[in-house]
């Protein structure tokens, strides 16, 4: 069944890194063709996700997989490692890349975008990168994919070709790059310096030869240099992103670019710090307020804003920033909720994104003033809405449930009360600006019409398909999200049990 | 035969083809004839970097005179490394110059250029190759005049003033040169490089001596164009013809710059001026400055040619910088970033000249649409763009790295920042073009006329583009030769090895 078993599992990180390149490619070749360009990306895209399930395998199987491409500076290479965290950012994306095909290919057209093919090749190049991205053994590694994914992703961030879509990609690469170049790679080359290496290694590599002042600047330049992980000050490129078509809206920002950036936090704080070292860095619990503050000021931000992309955005600042403060909580299981937050937020997020590029297509509506009674026209479109806001919101019985319960149980264990009552009143705020929305597209006081099923008029298939398939996923996180907690198990110092209290 | 004086072909060549190529007068021969010539010469460079790399230094001793005497050529890893670039450069340049003059010089003046083209390789390969103070200045201004020649050559008649600018400040910068020269002569009663280092040693606190180096570095100040001596720079390259422009931005202020390595490390002694002079915090200031403002004047230029020719003053600070740190690390540093930003530096001007010879202009405004009509070229422009910000996967993300972990390692951590900020500047001045390439309103008759570059300048170009790829990926041969280089300038030389 596994048509991968014969390939030695070394392999299997380059192809998972080449497979979306030579989907790049075939896109160009076949740009004449539209269906079976889009065939081929679809073909990539499944085959993908089987690479990355078959790594999943070996991971489980504790087989160890690393890839060493090429030396660039003495002791310094590009090189990939398989480790837990990785394979679950992995399989989110590739899951998600293959839906968001199906979603792509019914929204482009829907909307006769113009740029089509160039627009699939950057989608798959930006993948590669992600998948580069996941695997990566050495922070040069991380950073070098890092930078490529923002080149990748900016000619689909400006796709439209307006002044809009150009200010916004202007505010996208500006904050993007500029925060890498002056934080990261600072950063990255401080730590080369000091510590003499950059692998990721369990437990951290500082030690005690370096001083506390500069692990403790490090870890500030860490958490803003990866600027896609969206802090506050520097969130403002997630919204300015937003002009992007809504398929990049939705694979990009709610789960390849912002993932990557709290991807790439975790990733550095559980293995280049060390989790259990956290706690004796002076600037940890400064970064966790700012943090806790990002979480509540976007979350008001987006009650205010009537532009329903503009809003959905804003709302993801707000959740990346649970991800950042579970990091930053010092505990392993807060680390859990904050990996597997990874996961349950991506499925919900991007089902909201959907929805609102079905919205704009069939019904040509962007403000939600605009979508009273909607419900009544698009009722599959706007359930869905609903079963990705409470998803969002944590409720059960859908996946960002266990998320919150797991960041919510990291920081009562240890012991910060103030971040147990920002993740509750943000909840409250997710209530506020995500529940009203479909509540008041299917009950419209005004409307005393009976309903007919001649006023249906939804999205075109494959948007519904796409939608469908993602709530579907929603539900089935909540009843079965024991595979991702396991694998969330094998991430050293990360656990989902509590050791308190005993 | 050739292998007993491989050292002197690289000056010799061109030198003795300059006034062939006069002769023979016709465009096209002497095209063909320059390019094969500075190809040889490249072989020659080529050759001697792997003979350096083998056995240190080649010392050759010009008409059989012993040194310190006679005239030594002396060749060590350093200088081989950078002749075979400039070599290298220059041979590309040929070749893409026949289209691109075609258009920006008179064909009355084509013999001219592939003649002054020829001397100032000459120059150049003179200052890299000899081990004597005199003979340096002399070969410096070889190629000084040479340049001259070939700023002016433009028919846009505004490269008159450039070039006369440029031969004002550079005749003082060379005047200064020979100044301090003669006052080490003064000092010391000898020229050779190698004794004049010996005899250096040995003085101490001597007021002739200090007032030699304050000459000299002043007056390679202005060769290489460090700020704020660098007035002289934007006009000329604005202004000369864009093949001009795309070998003088990526090798004669690259060699001005080794010009100052040589007078540090191999005469003065870094220990001499770094720590008993304090040069180095002068340097320091300088080049960071050079990196802000110029940088910054970069992002405010409308005319292409002068936004570049103001980045390669700030790319020039950057190199100084290194230097200024006055470690090995730093000095090699240094060495690969001359090597790498003549790289993308090259492609810039190519690219620029590519648009120029199919727009007629360089203006921002020119660039919009070139996305679409000119891909090869933007392609070029973009690849080479990311190079001088320092993207990863180019060359120049491997000299920045290097850059900053010589300061780290200084502990200058501010000072590593500040050069990070510097190069957001880049994306700033570099982005502006893009932007304009893929993102600007095209007129409809623009799209219709215009068309990609011919072969002959897209393929010299695109060598250098996968140069940029290349070096950035696999850095053994750039960073090894850079690092031994490095290694051989900062230890202490004792003559009586020779």
């Amino acid at each position: 069944m596994n048509i991968w078993s014969d390939i030695s599992p070394d392999q299997l990180i380059n192809i998972a890194i080449i497979l979306p390149l030579i989907g790049a490619a075939l896109v160009i070749l076949l740009g004449k063709y539209p269906n079976i360009r889009e065939t081929a990306s679809l073909a990539i895209a499944t085959l993908l996700f089987t690479v990355v399930l078959s790594i999943t395998d070996n991971t489980f199987a504790q087989i160890p997989m690393t890839s060493h491409w090429i030396t660039i500076i003495p002791h310094l290479s590009i090189a990939f490692n398989v480790e837990p965290l990785g394979v679950l950012f992995a399989l989110v994306a590739s899951f998600l890349w293959i839906v968001t095909t199906i979603y792509a290919i019914g929204y482009m057209r829907g909307h006769k975008e113009k740029n089509q093919t160039r627009f699939f090749c950057c989608f798959a190049l930006a993948i590669a990168t992600v998948m580069a991205i996941c695997f990566s053994a050495n922070l040069l590694t991380l950073f070098i994919f890092y930078e490529l994914l923002t080149l990748s992703t900016y000619p689909l961030v400006t796709h439209a070709g307006n002044d809009a879509a150009k200010r916004g990609g202007r505010i996208y690469l500006g904050i993007l790059l500029g925060t890498s170049i002056a934080f990261l790679l600072f950063a990255v080359l401080a730590t080369w310096v000091s510590a003499g290496t950059l692998t990721f290694t369990a437990g951290g590599i500082f030690n005690e030869s370096q001083s506390k002042g500069l692990i403790a600047l490090l870890l500030v330049l860490f958490c803003y240099g990866v600027g896609k992980a969206a802090i506050m000050p520097f969130h403002r490129w997630l919204p300015a992103a937003m002009v992007a078509p809504t398929p990049v809206s939705a694979l990009l920002h709610a789960v390849a670019v912002v993932k990557a950036g709290v991807f790439s936090i975790l990733k550095i704080i559980i293995y280049i710090f060390g989790i259990d070292n956290l706690s004796q860095i002076a600037t940890t619990d400064v970064m966790l307020y700012i943090g806790a503050a990002t979480v509540l000021l976007s979350s008001c931000v987006a009650i205010t804003k009537d532009n329903l992309k503009a809003r959905l955005a804003y709302s993801t600042v707000s959740q990346l920033s649970y991800i950042v403060v579970g990091a930053l909580l010092a505990s392993s299981v807060a680390a859990a909720g904050a990996s597997l937050h990874i996961a349950t937020h991506a499925v919900g997020k991007i089902t909201l994104f959907f929805c609102a590029g079905a919205i704009m297509v069939a019904a040509h509506k962007k403000k939600v003033s605009e979508l009273v009674g909607l419900g009544r026209q698009m009722p599959i479109t706007m359930i869905a809405f609903a079963i990705g806001s409470m998803s969002i919101i944590g409720l059960p019985p859908l996946a960002g449930t266990w998320s919150k319960w797991y960041l919510v149980v990291g920081a009562l264990e240890s012991d910060k009360l103030i971040i147990v009552a920002v993740l509750m009143i943000s909840t409250l705020l997710n209530v506020a600006y995500l529940l009203p929305i479909p509540i008041k597209a299917f009950f419209n006081p005004s409307d005393n019409k009976r309903p007919r099923w001649s006023d249906i008029n939804e999205a075109p298939l494959p948007i519904l398909f796409a939608i469908c398939v993602t709530s579907f996923s929603c539900l089935a996180l909540f009843f079965y999200p024991q595979p991702l907690i396991d694998l969330i198990n094998l991430i050293p110092d990360v656990s989902t049990h509590v050791t308190g209290g005993s | 035969m050739i292998e007993l004086h491989l050292a002197i072909l690289p000056i010799v060549l061109p030198l003795i083809a300059a006034p062939i190529c006069f002769i023979l007068g016709r465009s096209q021969w002497c095209w063909l004839f320059a390019t094969l010539i500075s190809g040889l010469s490249c072989a020659a460079s080529v050759g001697l970097l792997v003979a350096t790399l083998d056995q240190g230094v080649v010392s050759y001793a010009v008409g059989g005179w012993q040194a310190p005497w006679g005239i030594e050529i002396r060749i060590d890893v350093a200088s081989a490394l950078i002749l075979s670039l400039v070599s290298g450069i220059s041979t590309l340049v040929l070749i893409y110059a026949n289209q691109s003059i075609a258009k920006e010089i008179d064909t009355s003046k084509h013999a001219l250029f592939y003649t002054a083209h020829l001397l100032c390789l000459t120059g150049l390969s003179g200052i890299l190759s000899t081990g004597d103070a005199f003979n340096l200045f002399v070969f410096l201004e070889i190629s000084s005049l040479a340049t001259y020649t070939l700023v002016s050559l433009a028919r846009d008649k505004r490269c008159l003033i450039a070039a006369f600018r440029y031969l004002i400040m550079g005749t003082i910068g060379a005047t200064f040169i020979l100044i301090g020269v003669g006052m080490l002569y003064m000092k010391t009663g000898t020229l050779n490089m190698l004794d004049l280092a010996d005899k250096i040693a040995v003085i101490e606190g001597n007021r002739t001596l200090n007032t030699g180096l304050a000459f000299i570095l002043i007056g390679v100040s202005i060769k290489l164009a460090l700020f704020p001596l660098h007035m002289w720079l934007p006009p000329a390259y604005t202004h000369a013809p864009s093949a001009v422009s795309a070998f003088l931005a990526s090798t004669a202020t690259k060699v001005a710059v080794y010009v100052m390595v040589r007078f540090i490390f191999s005469i003065f002694g870094a220990q001499y001026v770094f720590e008993t002079m304090s040069m180095d915090i002068i340097l320091l200031v300088l080049a960071i400055i050079a990196i802000f403002k110029c940088s910054f004047m970069a992002a405010l230029q409308s005319n292409m040619k002068s936004m570049l020719a103001y980045s390669s003053v700030a790319q020039i600070g950057y190199m100084i910088l290194g230097i200024s740190l006055a470690t090995s690390a730093g000095l090699m540093a240094g060495l690969l970033h001359i090597f790498n930003h003549a790289l993308m530096k090259g492609v810039l001007f190519m690219a620029l000249g590519c648009v120029a010879y199919r727009v007629g202009s360089v203006d921002i405004k020119s660039f919009r649409g070139l996305g679409k009509t000119m891909p090869w070229t933007m392609a070029a422009f973009t690849i080479a763009g990311l190079s001088i910000i320092g993207v990863p996967l180019t060359a120049g993300f491997v000299s920045k790295w290097y850059l900053v972990t010589a300061v780290f390692e200084q502990q200058q951590w501010l000072i590593g920042f500040v050069l990070l900020l510097g190069s957001l500047l880049a994306v700033v001045y570099i982005g502006r073009v893009l932007e304009a390439a893929y993102f600007g309103e095209v007129s409809q008759q623009q799209e219709t006329n215009i068309k990609e570059a011919p072969l002959t300048m897209l393929i010299p170009m695109w060598v250098l583009v996968l140069a940029n790829i290349y070096f950035g990926i696999d850095t053994s041969v750039t960073v090894g030769a850079a690092d031994a280089a490095a290694q051989w300038l900062s230890q202490p030389h004792i003559s009586g090895a020779n």
